[in-house]
């Protein structure tokens, strides 16, 4: 689960972590006030699900209120792209103003979940403020990493070396190491698999300070957080996705036209892949989960037949413990409910397979029966490229 | 003829008297997997469907003589249920449960990576050895008795690829599903080095996906170590990145963990890699031509279909 910048920030300084002064608006009045607030000159940065902004024209050093309110105006209006968010962008709903800060150096700082020690690592870069990722490729020995011990946590030594090895010294190496102790704290006490400052400074005024900041949080864990669903931003994600979570439905909208119906990730990934083998492109990704009951496959029914770009379906599901019988009643019902005329092609493998073609086969649906995974999706795609007859 | 599980285990169910435990529980059974216990914290004393209840898992060692744990807890509880497991002396931990926090995991694999101890998942089918013990939830009939190990990530693209590996003539010694999260217990070089040294597996079907590195890994250990034929199959080559495809585990981020990577290098490590997730049952055939293990009558139908 991602949240916006300001919502990280307001966690940071929770625990004692220095950030700008700062302020969310809604409305370009709100920004250009703000503005005031600041003085006039201040940083004007579009809050989106979606690193780049920088590069992406989402952030701004701005003088004048009215130059904020100009701006802010320009990105209400208009959906941000930049390298991390597709062709499409994604709209503005909020803006956050900060004061301006003069920056007299720039670091990398983050925790997370190194899957490979199956610990918490921490990254540190005397190279901030730039991609990450790009860092790690052109010069890795600029990158310091440690990993952390989940019985006797991250140390205060641990921490001052880190420090020490960025080039701090005197008062600001200290604060860095209880900055680093804190974010490890918040690390653990909100559940995140990534938490990344990207820069922390130093200001010409001496202070270390969260410039800018990214927290997700581990979708797993997000029951033990009550506050965590209020802090969804609605706005920044895909309004079927949005949907199919309310039904525990793992759903991804793609770009084509074959609805996908699969019962298990690694089962629904690979019938993807099928179906771009044999020349369609799927318009979702969608895990009704392995066990595949017949109110969860309806409910994906019916998520699949919103999405306007749908022309034909393909399910793809191995039944094992679940009947084959009960799964094609759940597609008949789904389909008959909303009087789906679209091509659907059906290949089910498991116990009481016969019975269920038997019922598909009576149902009324425009529907063809895959004998295997490879015939199924080569016979959606060519019921398309027939114009679904 | 397999590894981990067979017809000595004896199981008690973490958390049976919940609505899947106790449903999947039946399941084993009738499969023939011998159940000797259950554990449901505060229900110590009853029986359900005849198998004694307790409150602790070494209780239940302490009465049944149970060597292998099958977890059905749910997610606030399960860390705490491997823990117990691993605690009570239980050699085989098997944790279904979908969706336990990262945080509660990290302590979990601390412990396992001091101990003798093995887990299998979380988030996992679980493990089959066909014709003898199956602790899980996948669907015992597709199995059948024979020599090739299977290890995968995934639940029900493994079942997909034992029907095609039964379809093609190749039995099974013993399937493992270890999970599709981030953090779990035995990784596929846990497994195949257990297949390794298994004399009735004689080759070794691996299913893998995008996130992460571990079929990398895996690849480079077959290399060096494996002296059995290795086929495997990658879902998500069409995965876009920076999406969670499912599970929790299955996700591309900044650039690495990508499907066509983990190919690349499992071919460069001798491993015949289906390009297509119809084509498994084939790719383990030419894994197996290739090392001149083909059982007779399956090489001579393959020559009939090739003329």
């Amino acid at each position: 689960m991602n949240i916006h910048e300001y919502q990280a920030k307001e966690i940071l300084s929770s625990y004692g972590i220095p950030i700008p002064r700062g302020r969310v608006a809604l409305t370009s009045d709100q920004v250009e006030r703000a503005s005031k607030m600041m003085g006039g000159r201040c940083v004007v940065k579009a809050q989106i699900y979606a690193g780049g902004r920088g590069k992406g024209g989402g952030v701004r050093l701005i003088h004048h209120p009215e130059e904020a309110q100009e701006y802010a105006k320009e990105l209400f209006g208009h959906s941000l792209v930049t390298r991390q968010t597709g062709p499409e962008g994604l709209r503005v709903r909020r803006i956050l103003v900060e004061e301006a800060v003069e920056i007299a150096r720039e670091f990398y700082l983050s925790i997370t979940l190194d899957r490979e020690s199956s610990r918490y690592i921490l990254i540190a870069s005397a190279e901030g403020g730039v991609d990450i990722e790009e860092v790690a490729t052109r010069s890795p020995d600029k990158i310091l990493t440690l990993t952390i011990d989940p019985f006797t946590g991250l140390r205060p030594y641990q921490a001052r070396k880190i420090a020490l090895a960025l080039g701090l010294t005197g008062t600001i190496c200290e604060d860095c190491v209880e900055l680093i102790l804190n974010l490890y704290r918040v690390c653990l006490e909100k559940d995140c698999s990534l938490i990344e400052i990207n820069p922390l400074v130093v200001t010409k005024a001496g202070w270390l300070m969260a410039m800018d900041a990214k927290i997700t949080f581990d979708d797993n864990a997000v029951y033990r957080h009550r506050e965590y669903p209020d802090m969804i931003d609605y706005s920044q994600l895909d309004p079927l996705e949005i949907n199919a979570a309310k039904y525990d439905l793992s759903y991804i909208k793609l770009s084509g036209s074959i609805g996908c119906l699969v019962n298990g990730a690694g089962l629904a990934m690979a019938t993807l892949d099928v179906l771009k083998e044999c020349g369609g492109e799927p318009a979702n990704f969608l895990d009704v989960g392995g066990g595949a009951t017949r109110e969860k496959v309806a409910e994906a029914f019916r998520i699949i037949l919103q999405d306007c770009d749908v022309k034909g379906i393909f399910v793809n599901i191995f039944g094992g413990i679940m009947h084959c019988d009960v799964i094609a009643q759940g597609i008949i019902e789904a389909a008959g409910a909303v009087g789906c005329t679209l091509p659907i092609v059906v290949r089910m493998d498991g116990s009481h397979v016969e019975e269920g073609k038997k019922l598909l086969r009576g149902s009324g649906l425009n529907v063809q029966i895959g004998t295997t995974l490879g015939d199924g999706a080569a016979r959606i795609v060519q019921m398309l490229e027939q114009g679904g007859q | 003829m397999s590894i981990l599980v067979d017809k000595n285990s004896r199981v008690v169910v973490q958390g049976i008297t919940g609505r899947s435990g106790l449903f999947h529980t039946g399941q084993c059974r009738e499969y023939g997997t011998s159940i000797v216990a259950g554990v449901t914290p505060g229900k110590g004393g009853i029986h359900i469907e005849g198998i004694p209840v307790f409150n602790t898992v070494s209780e239940a060692i302490k009465y049944t003589e149970a060597n292998v744990s099958m977890i059905f807890v749910p997610p606030p509880g399960a860390a705490d249920a491997i823990f117990e497991s691993i605690d009570a002396g239980i050699g085989l931990t098997v944790c279904i449960t979908e969706g336990i926090p990262i945080r509660d995991m990290v302590p979990v694999k601390a412990v396992l990576q001091g101990s003798s101890a093995r887990l299998i998942g979380p988030n996992c089918p679980g493990i089959i050895t066909p014709g003898e013990c199956k602790v899980g939830i996948m669907p015992g009939h597709i199995h059948t008795r024979g020599r090739i190990g299977v290890v995968s990530r995934s639940g029900t693209l493994t079942y997909e690829a034992v029907k095609q590996l039964t379809d093609a003539g190749l039995g099974q010694s013993t399937c493992v599903g270890i999970g599709g999260d981030p953090i779990i217990g035995m990784s596929f070089i846990d497994v195949l080095t257990l297949f390794n040294q298994d004399p009735d597996t004689e080759a070794v079907f691996m299913i893998g996906e995008i996130g992460g590195g571990a079929e990398e890994a895996a690849a480079v250990w077959i290399k060096r170590n494996m002296t059995k034929p290795v086929a495997a199959f990658i879902a998500g080559v069409t995965a876009p990145p920076g999406k969670r495809m499912g599970h929790a585990g299955a996700i591309i981020t900044g650039g690495k963990g990508k499907a066509g990577d983990k190919i690349r290098i499992l071919q460069e490590c001798g491993v015949v890699v289906a390009t297509s997730p119809t084509r498994m049952g084939e790719a383990m055939l030419e894994a197996l031509e290739t090392a001149g293990k083909l059982p007779l009558k399956t090489a001579m139908a393959r020559k009939q279909i090739h003329k």
